[in-house]
């Protein structure tokens, strides 16, 4: 599936400040993201990316500017917000619960009771319909070597635990997944695995916003990247149209682009 | 552009063929090499399996060692009365622990509660069940202010429940007068106070209600923590309480729930208590703080929380149920009792961290 970058974009952010005190994190940022694409966004450390990212994702409020969610301004107090109105976002190093099982930690905080009076009155959990709407996910995302889906998530390879958080994700975010560094604590052959799954979620038409410092990951799963400098977007370029001693150059300020590739 | 597009492709392309060379069994597992390494595995998928493994030994021992008079129906119940307060505080015990807490004054709620059950219903007067609800209510107060200290305030709950420890058996002092209300005071008035201390005989084993209710109370919590969202909360709090709150659980709630559950679950070990020693002292159940952490311990609880079942306490005291019986029974001195119990402490909280290593 191809990016539609004719559509409204899906979430887009206009004109973003933030400043702690004198600082100022974001400085009149503007933001896109178009249905069916992967938007790498990169940047300096101390660019503002982050900041941008936390706004997005509702973990901060931004000062002035406005959040466009499907061309409808929204406000987000907390992530919960966000996560209600189907932005999920997945977090680099604290995503799961070690000792919980992959379907309990897939549907944390959102878990699923069963039909009728066992559900209402005793709150009884729906434990098999977790585990299968849990393994389905899982072999939807071709993540079934994990075998069982009952075992601890500690028992599971730091990318595999990586693939559970991106699964809840995928299972949950109905517009939106926000991937912070999802491949910073991870092995070549490993990263390697959740990159072929970030492109597997985008595929089946979940547009991703992928914060990374590895360009060489970037540049291979991203349809654009956003370059973040300086607190605000410095350009947008495609790896088709720019290499990335091109994105380096525009990230320290190097090189400027007066277009908005798209 | 060009030149660009081939340089990135070809990087992309390098690196794809170098990953490939990798061979595919990133996500695959070692198969467990030894049987040690096995056994390890499994201890660590059944928590309770560890302490139930004890638990039988420490059976087929003494029934060996001392024969009929330990495998005695009676006796065995016997060990169940004798477990009922300690496994009662360990339910409320367990919970906290799960939570990667640690409740000091349980033991003082539960005196406390006994105590303000006893005066409500003997000096003022009041109808039993009522007495009942407000010694209930007593320790859900008490469970609440050590949330609160906890949650609010943000004490580590080791220190906050160590304060409210000395605090609540203070109160208990002053409230009881330091006076033990008689038991024959208790069966004119308020019999309902002592019912659970009222046996049934069953096979040649006598029960007691309050060993049923303890069992009962096991079941219960039992249910909440696995097949409920809370219960699965209780443990995510506990296992990791960063990815629990990004999952939106709102561990602050958790944790005050927990306290204040722990809190009723010792007024309804005051409650057995009342009905164990038939009359209401405020010097007793002192020791259920420590015997109450010691059946966590050694039921296989993790006392950095996350980790462990239930039913691993009610083995665990059990356990030291058993070996204290056992040991009295061929005739040891009670020091080598303490001795024992301290052991198994020991092993307990060793086995806990062989466990963990071995699938870290």
């Amino acid at each position: 599936m191809s990016a539609h970058y004719d559509q409204q974009p899906i979430l887009q952010a206009r004109g973003l400040v933030k400043r702690y005190g004198s600082v100022t994190a974001i400085d009149h940022a503007d933001f896109e993201l178009y249905p069916g694409e992967i938007l790498a966004v990169i940047g300096d450390n101390g660019a503002g990316k982050s900041s941008l990212i936390k706004a997005l994702s509702g973990a901060l409020v931004p000062d002035e500017g406005e959040i466009l969610l499907d061309g409808k301004p929204v406000n987000f107090s907390s992530p919960m917000e966000a996560r209600e109105l189907g932005i999920e976002t997945v977090y680099q190093n604290l995503a799961v619960a070690p000792a919980l099982n992959i379907a309990d930690n897939l549907f944390l905080g959102r878990e699923l009771r069963k039909p009728g009076i066992l559900g209402s009155v005793f709150r009884m959990l729906d434990k098999k319909a977790m585990e299968q709407r849990a393994k389905d996910k899982m072999q939807e995302l071709g993540l079934l070597t994990i075998q069982d889906i009952s075992q601890a998530v500690e028992s599971l390879s730091g990318g595999q635990r990586q693939g559970v958080a991106v699964a809840r994700s995928a299972l949950f975010g109905s517009k939106v997944v926000i991937m912070d560094e999802p491949t910073a604590a991870l092995g070549v052959k490993e990263s390697r695995r959740v990159l072929n799954l970030i492109k597997e979620v985008r595929d089946r038409g979940l547009p991703i916003v992928l914060i990374s410092h590895n360009m060489p990951h970037v540049f291979e799963v991203a349809d654009r990247i956003h370059v973040h400098r300086l607190g605000k977007r410095a350009a947008v370029v495609t790896p088709q149209s720019h290499s990335m001693s091109d994105a380096v150059a525009i990230m320290t300020g190097a090189m400027e682009v007066e277009t908005d590739a798209a | 552009m060009s030149a660009n597009e081939q340089k990135t492709s070809s990087a992309v392309l390098e690196h794809d063929r170098v990953a490939d060379q990798a061979g595919s069994y990133v996500a695959q597992f070692q198969a467990p090499v030894s049987l040690m390494h096995r056994f390890q595995k499994f201890l660590h998928k059944y928590p309770v399996a560890a302490p139930t493994i004890v638990l039988m030994i420490a059976i087929i021992g003494f029934s060996l060692l001392i024969g009929d008079r330990f495998l005695h129906p009676f006796n065995l119940s016997l060990i169940l009365q004798q477990v009922t307060i300690i496994g009662i505080i360990g339910v409320a015990q367990t919970l906290i622990i799960l939570t990667a807490g640690i409740d000091l004054s349980v033991g003082a709620i539960m005196v406390l509660s006994s105590v303000v059950m006893g005066r409500m219903a003997i000096d003022y007067g009041i109808d039993a069940p009522l007495a009942l609800m407000i010694g209930i209510a007593t320790g859900a107060i008490a469970g609440f202010i050590n949330g609160t200290l906890i949650t609010r305030m943000k004490l580590p709950p080791f220190i906050a429940t160590l304060g409210s420890w000395n605090v609540f058996f203070a109160l208990n002092l002053w409230y009881s007068k330091s006076e033990t209300i008689r038991s024959q005071d208790i069966s004119n008035t308020a019999p309902l106070l002592q019912w659970l201390g009222e046996t049934i005989t069953f096979m040649g084993a006598r029960l007691t209600y309050g060993s049923i209710l303890m069992i009962v109370l096991f079941c219960v919590i039992w249910y909440a923590l696995n097949w409920t969202a809370w219960g699965r909360h209780v443990y995510a709090t506990g296992d990791d309480p960063a990815a629990a709150k990004l999952a939106g659980i709102r561990t602050d709630r958790i944790l005050l729930s927990v306290y204040v559950l722990a809190g009723v679950v010792c007024a309804i070990g005051a409650w057995a208590l009342i009905g164990r020693i038939g009359s209401v002292s405020p010097q007793a159940g002192y020791t259920a703080n420590l015997d109450s952490i010691t059946a966590v311990v050694i039921g296989g609880c993790s006392l950095f929380g996350g980790r462990g079942s239930i039913f691993g306490t009610l083995i665990g005291a059990l356990v030291v149920g058993v070996f204290r019986n056992g040991l009295a029974l061929a005739g040891v001195d009670v020091l080598w009792q303490e001795f024992t119990v301290g052991i198994l402490i020991i092993v307990a909280v060793g086995v806990d961290q062989w466990i963990r290593k071995g699938t870290a």
